[in-house]
This record gives structure tokens, C-alpha cells and sequence, in this order.
């Protein structure tokens, strides 16, 4: 049997799983964790030999292509309509594989680290029927090779979103953040529905041969270059519409920091490590695209940076524990649309792994802490527990040190890469922001450490005794996510230049790079690369000691104190910035105003229109024909005999006019 | 038997003519349907008599007769068995006052 024919299982396996889950899990009571993370565990199985198979170049070139190496099998033809034709097929290519790693390696440790985090919950069955539904669609959306497949995996990995937000539905909060979630999401989905029909348009303007293949398509798009009816930029912003929505970029970012309602496994898991990527990847799987929009990649990157530096901006202020990792994921994806929109595309990649790890590590590592501190999220009410629960404190502290970009941890590697490579490109604003945003992210990740882990606890008393370590089944979960956090920079990042990650993907992003003309510079360790690593881990450690400095550490043998007094008087210097950060830039409100308030008052304009005008014809109508009626309904006086002479009379004028017209 | 067609045509036209008046004219339910027979069976007499003058019709205009009384008989069956199940609700034969239809 070859690999190839087990990629169907991956969609296979778990959706069984979810099945059976759904439909036997509340008999099976505790034990209903069994054949979700079996499932999973075969999953994960299969996607690291197909991975190993792709990126270490045993498997067999994909058809049409020269370099790449992959896995395409079809499988069916889904909808057969004349000229519209959608084939069901599935391709692993690096860049696939790339992300399968993620999904299902972080995917597996989420399902393990549940079984301890969720025992206590009556919908324990439900929540890993659920986690199941995901994997599905996730690998779905990884692996389909048509732009169709992946819109409906698009909405699949939307809904299991929803229902996971939405876990503990009779908090009405949870409720309201899953519906924001699913309802936001939507409005880029416009967007990504009408870019796939603006692809499928184009795809056959000249010859009349539509696709929905996305390889082929864009090549067909490429081709035909300003010959197509709806222009490339267009085309591309439409499909970018729909990553900003699903990954939460500016303006559409609201929706992620609200979805912390749902347990912790489900922001590590899809709000963190691999849901909020399938933005990254959708414009990186359609990369020539928006290389032959170059005026789009500026948008996506300068709305990247943006976001990146919005929501660090807001961050350093945030006190739920949650909330600043949800903010914190943000602004590391507004990274990668920087590196993106910058055409650094095997950097983007290269990030979007590496913080799946790390951010995924540091969530877990928070519901942990939650858990130890009973369901407090407050980091006010946290503060010492590193000496409570030592395994969660070293892990998290190793993630915090990885996003900080602390050599040689992994987000050092793939974040330098992303400024180096947005200097080196020609992007120098986006260079400045994202050096300005390291600085803002070692800062408000110390903070967390410092306010959760270091100094005195101020939360109540009688918790303080009662703190322990999470059981093993969450903790073991922890450490392994570590090892990934140390060493996939390391792995992957060297040698610095020609990284292991770039061989692996220069043959998906060759086209664009042609395409955007990029020059392949020479890398100077002792020159400008040099000088733009050392800059990227300075600010790192400024970033770091500015937080050690005011909110405290326990690091080792430096012990500082917390300066609350410095951090108020900071903050009282710079009132407005703080009340913004503070208050998420308003944004929550500005959307009241604009959606609800202004919205509603043309809602409601638009409802009168609609009831005194359009209802009002139509109820004319329907008056009109009830009046004649009534008037007519005299003509019937139930007497047999004037019918008779009616069919009478009737048949005298038919024989009297055939008589005049014919018979002559 | 008249060697010419008119004068069959003639009586059947007549026999029809008698029959819508008695159908138009007559309230008993009763006289309506035999004013029904009456129209139908001047129709026979002139499919039959086209069918005895006409050679190119050979057999059809007897066989379309035949068709057409055992339709008729069918139909006053039928009609009958109205007309007794309304006697039964009205206590009446006559149709101008089976007005029921009328609100």
C-alpha cells in the first residue's frame, strides 16, 4: 500500500471519529476521549510520513510541475453541471506538509492536554466530537486542491469554530462571542466567495475551459494576464478578504479576543496554532496571484503591520491572561501577512509554524494556570505561582522567550527572518513597525510572566493553599510542545541564508519570486544581516528588561521587585495612549456605532420601505383581486340552468362565428 | 328509410332543439336529464345516418353510436343517483331551488 492511498484516511479517520463520538459519546461518559484521540493519533501518523515523504523529496514530482515534489490523488467528481465541473482531489505539496505538521502535531497534544482540562465538564463527549469535526475540516482546507473544496472546508473550520467558542452555551457571554465569531467571519467570506467566482470567471474568459483547480487556475489567470475581464488585484483583494476575516486582520480582527470565551484547548488549538492561520496559507497556496498584484501585496502587508502593531498596542494593557495571548496571536499573524504582502513568503511559512508551536505551548500553559488557580483569569489575582506549579511556569517561560525572539529559540528565527527580509526587500516602514512591535511583544510577554508567575500572590488566600500542578496528561503535552518551541528554529532556520524550511519551499513561492523580480543577495552574516539580527534580538532584550524592570522577575538568581507605583505614573504620562490600549481602540464601540446604531437606523428605513412600499403593492394586489371577486361572484347564482344556457349561448356563438369566419 | 340525408339531419336537428329547450326550460331534475337523453340520442341519429350515406365511414359511425349510448347510459346512472341523493337531502325535484352554490 503507498502513502498516497492513505491521505483520504486523513479526512476519513476523524470524521468517523466525530460520527461516532457524536452519536455514541454520551453513553461512553469519561471514556469518550478514546477513539477522537485514537483517531488523531493515526492522523497524526500517516500526515508526518506523507510529510516526511514530500519534504525530504522521496515522493514522486507532481504532475505539471518541475521541482515540486508531492502527493495529488483524485478522488471524485462532486458536482457535474455542464460546463461547471468541481473535481474532489487532495494534494500534498511542501507547503501542504508544512502545515500538516502543525495542525496535526498540535492538533494531537490538544486532544491529550483535553482529557485532563475538560474531565470535570458534563460536555465531555460533545467537546471532543467537536475537536474531531475540526481536524476534519482543517486537513480538509489544507489538502483540497479546488478553490470550491476549500471555501466549504473554509466554512466547516467556521462552524466547529463557532460551536467551540460557543462550548459552554449557557454562558451568555460565550454565546455572544461565538455568534460575533461566526458573524464577523462571514464578512470576509463574501469576499472569499466572490474572488472565487471572480477565479472562475476569468478561468475561462478566452477558452470557455473554466476551473475551480486552484493550480490551474492561476496559471490559466496568469497567463492571461491583463486579458482577464476582472483584474487581478481585484481578484486577489477579493480572496485576501477572506484570510483577513478568518485570520483577524484589521479591520475584522474583533472577533478572535472575544472567541477566548471558549475552554483553553480551543484557543490553543484553533485560535492560535491553526485555524487562524488558514489565512495565511490561503494567500500563500495562491502566491503567483498576488505576485502579479503587486499593488495587493502592498495592502496585505501594510494591513499586516497594522494589525501587528494594534494589537500589541493593546496588549500591553489587557489583564486577562487569555486576552493578551489572543491579542499576542494578533499581532504574530499580522506578522506573517507583513512577510506576506513583503514577498517573503517561506518566511511567513516559516513563522506561521513555529508561533503554531509556541502560541499553542503558551495557551495551553495559561489554561493550565487557570486551572490551577480555579478558573481565575485575572492575571490582578495571580502572581508567585512559579513556585506552585514549576512544569507550567518553565514551559510557558520557554514559549515567552521564544516570541520575545531570543536566540535560539524558534521565534527568533522566523521573526528576524521576517524583518530581514522586509529591509531587504525594500519595505523599510514595515522593517521599523515590526522592530518597534518586537519590542512590544518581549514587553507584554514579561508582563505576563511577571504578573502571573513572580512576585506575591494576590489573589484570595484560600486558593493559594490549594494550587496545585496540573495531572500529567496536561503537563506531558506541555514539555513535549517545548521541544518544537527550542529546536524547530534551530531545525529548520540553518543554516542562516539557505535554511532547511527555504529548500524545502522554494519550489511553491519560485514562481512568484520570478515574478517580483526579487534578487537573490548574497547573505552576509557580517554585513547587513548580521547587523539586522543583532538589531531584531537587541530590542528583544530591551523589551524584556523594560518588563522585568516594572513588573518584576524571579528569573534564576535576579530577583526584582514589582514598581506599580512607576507603572502608574508611565501610564498617567501618556493618558490617552493608555486609555486606548486599555479600551482595544474603541473598536468594539466604533462597530456599536457603525453597525448597530447608524446600521440600525437604515435597517429601519429600509424595513419601513419595505413594508408601506413593497408589501404595500403587494397587499394592493392581492386587495384588488379580492374586490373583483367579489363583485364577480354574483355572476354565479348556483342555478343549473343559467349555466345551461350560458354552455348554450356559448355554443350558438362558436357555431354562429365558425359559420361566419370558416364556413363561407 | 328516407333515400335522402337532409331529412335524417332534420329530425335529429329538431329532437335537438327539443331537448336544449326542455333542458334550458323544464325545473324537474328529472325532465333535465331525459332533455339530456333526447340531445344525446339526435346526435346518434345523425352520427348513424352519416354513417349509412357516407361509404368512405364503413362501420365507424355505428361502432361511435354504440360508444355514445353506453357513455349516456352511464351518465344517467350516474345523474340519477345525483338527483335521488339531493331528492333526499331537499325534498324537492326541482333545480331552482338547489341554490346551495350561490353564497
Amino acid at each position: 500500500m503507498s502513502l498516497e492511498s492513505l491521505i483520504p484516511l486523513l479526512i476519513v479517520l476523524p470524521m468517523a471519529g466525530f460520527a461516532m463520538t457524536a452519536l455514541v459519546g454520551r453513553r461512553l461518559g469519561k471514556q469518550a476521549h478514546w477513539i477522537p484521540v485514537g483517531a488523531i493519533l493515526v492522523v497524526w501518523l500517516i500526515a508526518m510520513g506523507l510529510a516526511y515523504s514530500v519534504l525530504s523529496g522521496a515522493a514522486p514530482l507532481l504532475e505539471g510541475a518541475e521541482e515540486t515534489h508531492g502527493f495529488a490523488v483524485q478522488l471524485f467528481q462532486w458536482i457535474p453541471a455542464g460546463d461547471f465541473v468541481v473535481d474532489v482531489g487532495f494534494v500534498v505539496d511542501p507547503l501542504s506538509a508544512c502545515l500538516l505538521i502543525v495542525v496535526t502535531s498540535v492538533g494531537l497534544l490538544v486532544h491529550i492536554y483535553s482529557i485532563g482540562y475538560m474531565s470535570h465538564d458534563p460536555g465531555y463527549w460533545r467537546f471532543f466530537a467537536y475537536l474531531n469535526l475540526f481536524m476534519v475540516s482543517m486537513l480538509l482546507l489544507v489538502l483540497a486542491d479546488s478553490w470550491l473544496v476549500v471555501f466549504v472546508a473554509w466554512e466547516l473550520v467556521g462552524l466547529s469554530s463557532y460551536l467551540l467558542i460557543g462550548f459552554w452555551f449557557r454562558k451568555r457571554s460565550a454565546m455572544l462571542a461565538a455568534k460575533k465569531a461566526f458573524i464577523v467571519n462571514r464578512v470576509g467570506d463574501v469576499g472569499f466567495a466572490l474572488g472565487i467566482m471572480a477565479i472562475w470567471v476569468n478561468s475561462g474568459a478566452i477558452d470557455g475551459a473554466h476551473t475551480l483547480n486552484i493550480r490551474e487556475s492561476i496559471e490559466k489567470l496568469l497567463a492571461q494576464g491583463d486579458a482577464n475581464p476582472i483584474p487581478l488585484m481585484a481578484t486577489a483583494l477579493l480572496v485576501f478578504a477572506g484570510a483577513m476575516g478568518k485570520s483577524a486582520q484589521f479591520p475584522l480582527h474583533v472577533w478572535l479576543p472575544d472567541a477566548m470565551e471558549g475552554p483553553t484547548p480551543v484557543s490553543a488549538l484553533i485560535h492560535a496554532a491553526t485555524m487562524v492561520n488558514a489565512g495565511v496559507y490561503l494567500v500563500a497556496r495562491s502566491n503567483p496571484l498576488f505576485a502579479a498584484a503587486p499593488e495587493a501585496l502592498v495592502i496585505v502587508a501594510a494591513i499586516g503591520i497594522f494589525t501587528a502593531i494594534l494589537a500589541a498596542s493593546i496588549a500591553m494593557t489587557q489583564t486577562d491572561i487569555k486576552r493578551v495571548l489572543a491579542y499576542s496571536t494578533l499581532s504574530q499573524l499580522g506578522y506573517m501577512f507583513a512577510a506576506l504582502g513583503v514577498g517573503a513568503w517561506t518566511a511567513a511559512i516559516f513563522h506561521l509554524m513555529t508561533h503554531g508551536f509556541f502560541k499553542g505551548l503558551l495557551f495551553l500553559g495559561s489554561g493550565s494556570v487557570i486551572h490551577a488557580v480555579h478558573e481565575e483569569q485575572d492575571m490582578r489575582q495571580m502572581g508567585g505561582l512559579s513556585k506552585k506549579i514549576p512544569i507550567t511556569y518553565a514551559t510557558m517561560l520557554i514559549g515567552s522567550v521564544a516570541i520575545s525572539g531570543i536566540p535560539p529559540l524558534a521565534g527568533f528565527f522566523s521573526k528576524d527572518e521576517i524583518l530581514g527580509e522586509a529591509f531587504k526587500l525594500g519595505f523599510p516602514w514595515v522593517w521599523a513597525i515590526g522592530i518597534f512591535v518586537a519590542i512590544l511583544t518581549a514587553f507584554y510577554m514579561f508582563r505576563l510572566m511577571g504578573l502571573t508567575f513572580w512576585g506575591a500572590y494576590r489573589g484570595p488566600g484560600a486558593i493559594w493553599d490549594k494550587i496545585h500542578e496540573s495531572p500529567p496528561i496536561m503537563t506531558v503535552p506541555l514539555i513535549i510542545l517545548a521541544v518544537p518551541t527550542v529546536l524547530l528554529g534551530l531545525f529548520l532556520g540553518l543554516p542562516l541564508g539557505a535554511s532547511t524550511i527555504h529548500g524545502w519551499l522554494e519550489p511553491v513561492f519560485a514562481q512568484s519570486v520570478e515574478l517580483l523580480h526579487q534578487s537573490e543577495a548574497e547573505y552576509q552574516l557580517f554585513g547587513i544581516d548580521g547587523a539586522l539580527i543583532g538589531a531584531s534580538v537587541a530590542v528583544g532584550a530591551v523589551g524584556i528588561a523594560v518588563a522585568m524592570r516594572l513588573f518584576g522577575t524571579d528569573l534564576g538568581g535576579l530577583h526584582l521587585p514589582a514598581r506599580p507605583e512607576q507603572v502608574r505614573g508611565l501610564t498617567a504620562r501618556v493618558p490617552f495612549l493608555y486609555r486606548a490600549s486599555l479600551n482595544k481602540w474603541w473598536f468594539d464601540e466604533l462597530n456599536h456605532l457603525l453597525f448597530m446604531v447608524i446600521g440600525g437606523r437604515v435597517a429601519h428605513a429600509l424595513w419601513w420601505f419595505d413594508r408601506e412600499v413593497v408589501d404595500g403593492t403587494v397587499n394592493g394586489v392581492g386587495r384588488v383581486t379580492i374586490g373583483a371577486g367579489k363583485g364577480l361572484r354574483h355572476v354565479q347564482t348556483g342555478q343549473v340552468q343559467n349555466y345551461a344556457l350560458g354552455i348554450a349561448l356559448g355554443l350558438i356563438v362558436m357555431a354562429g362565428s365558425y359559420l361566419v369566419l370558416v364556413g363561407r | 328509410m328516407s333515400d335522402s340525408l337532409d331529412a335524417y339531419l332534420v329530425l335529429a336537428g329538431v329532437l335537438f332543439a327539443i331537448g336544449s329547450f326542455g333542458f334550458l326550460a323544464r325545473r324537474n331534475a328529472i325532465s333535465m336529464l331525459m332533455s339530456i337523453e333526447l340531445m344525446l340520442n339526435a346526435v346518434n341519429l345523425s352520427i348513424v345516418a352519416f354513417g349509412a350515406f357516407i361509404p368512405a365511414l364503413g362501420a365507424q359511425g355505428s361502432i361511435i353510436a354504440l360508444m355514445v349510448m353506453a357513455v349516456a347510459a352511464a351518465e344517467a346512472t350516474v345523474g340519477l343517483a345525483i338527483v335521488i341523493a339531493i331528492y333526499r337531502n331537499k325534498k324537492t325535484p326541482l333545480v331552482d331551488e338547489y341554490d346551495a352554490m350561490s353564497q
